[in-house]
């Protein structure tokens, strides 16, 4: 079994927010991140997929395949967007960067799925170098 | 559901590898550099990843000023501008990258504020690292 990651950055703002919380509650527990104009990142979208390479091309996935998915998929959804504003995943879900994990994971899993080859195995997000999100597709 | 947080700090230490069970002869056959007499630093790159649910009011595994502020208390404010070899976890243990990362583990493993310490990785340099996790 062959692990292979592609990476990928899109640029994008969001807020934090629980609409079930006071405004003073949300600035207690979020901090900088309640700010209701936004802020922004540089985030690194790393994809990892497993499989077995095919034995004609060597390949585990076309690397350009998967770069068009992850484009089709994620950043042309979320690059230069306001992730709250913009996405629906996140009307109503902090797009914290473990919820982007998983949202990238669902939004990619299908078109990896019926691609039938490798299997999608691991998301990980960097929102800066130092602080990442990762998920695995559990439940 | 189940994720994963990662966290990435800086702890710009000294160290000395020297053990007392060898001679100076064998202590830098087995050191070399690592084993000069007034020691050296490095700036560690402390990675951790924390494995839990993630909560559905915050949208998070774990509350990263909590982290923060453990990762601080336990190891940044003791090791962070220090000598390793004066730390009393190194009384008899030499503080390699190995004993260093393991030393980090067991100081963080049972003080999270939530989730469970997935591993700890410690980068001495950029080109080699060592990674210490529950399954051993």
């Amino acid at each position: 079994m062959i692990f292979l990651t592609r990476r990928a950055t899109f640029s994008a703002s969001h807020y934090y927010w629980n609409e079930a919380w006071s405004a003073e509650k949300n600035e207690q527990v979020f901090g900088r991140c309640a700010n209701r104009n936004g802020h922004g990142h540089n985030y690194t979208l790393e994809v990892t997929v497993a499989g077995e390479p095919d034995p004609v091309t060597g390949f585990v996935v076309d690397l350009k395949w998967l770069k068009d998915v992850m484009e089709s998929e994620v950043l042309s959804a979320y690059d230069h967007r306001h992730l709250n504003l913009e996405t629906p995943e996140f009307k109503n879900t902090n797009p914290t960067t473990e919820n982007i994990a998983i949202a990238a994971w669902q939004r990619l899993e299908p078109a990896i799925k019926s691609a039938g080859g490798a299997k999608l195995t691991r998301i990980r997000v960097y929102e800066t170098p130092e602080i990442f999100a990762e998920y695995r597709g559990e439940a | 559901m189940k994720a994963y947080f990662g966290r990435r700090y800086l702890v710009s230490a000294s160290h000395r590898l020297h053990t007392p069970a060898f001679t100076a002869e064998e202590n830098r056959a087995a050191y070399g550099k690592c084993n000069n007499a007034h020691g050296h630093g490095h700036n560690y790159v402390v990675e951790l990843l924390v494995g839990g649910a993630v909560d559905g009011e915050i949208g998070m595994v774990v509350d990263l000023v909590a982290l923060d502020r453990t990762v601080g208390e336990r190891i940044l404010n003791r090791f962070d501008h220090a000598n390793l070899n004066l730390d009393p976890l190194f009384a008899d243990r030499v503080p390699t990258t190995e004993n260093f990362c393991q030393a980090i583990f067991d100081l963080l493993c049972d003080a999270l504020p939530a989730g469970k310490l997935e591993y700890v990785r410690v980068e001495e340099t950029e080109n080699n690292f060592f990674e210490c996790s529950a399954r051993g």
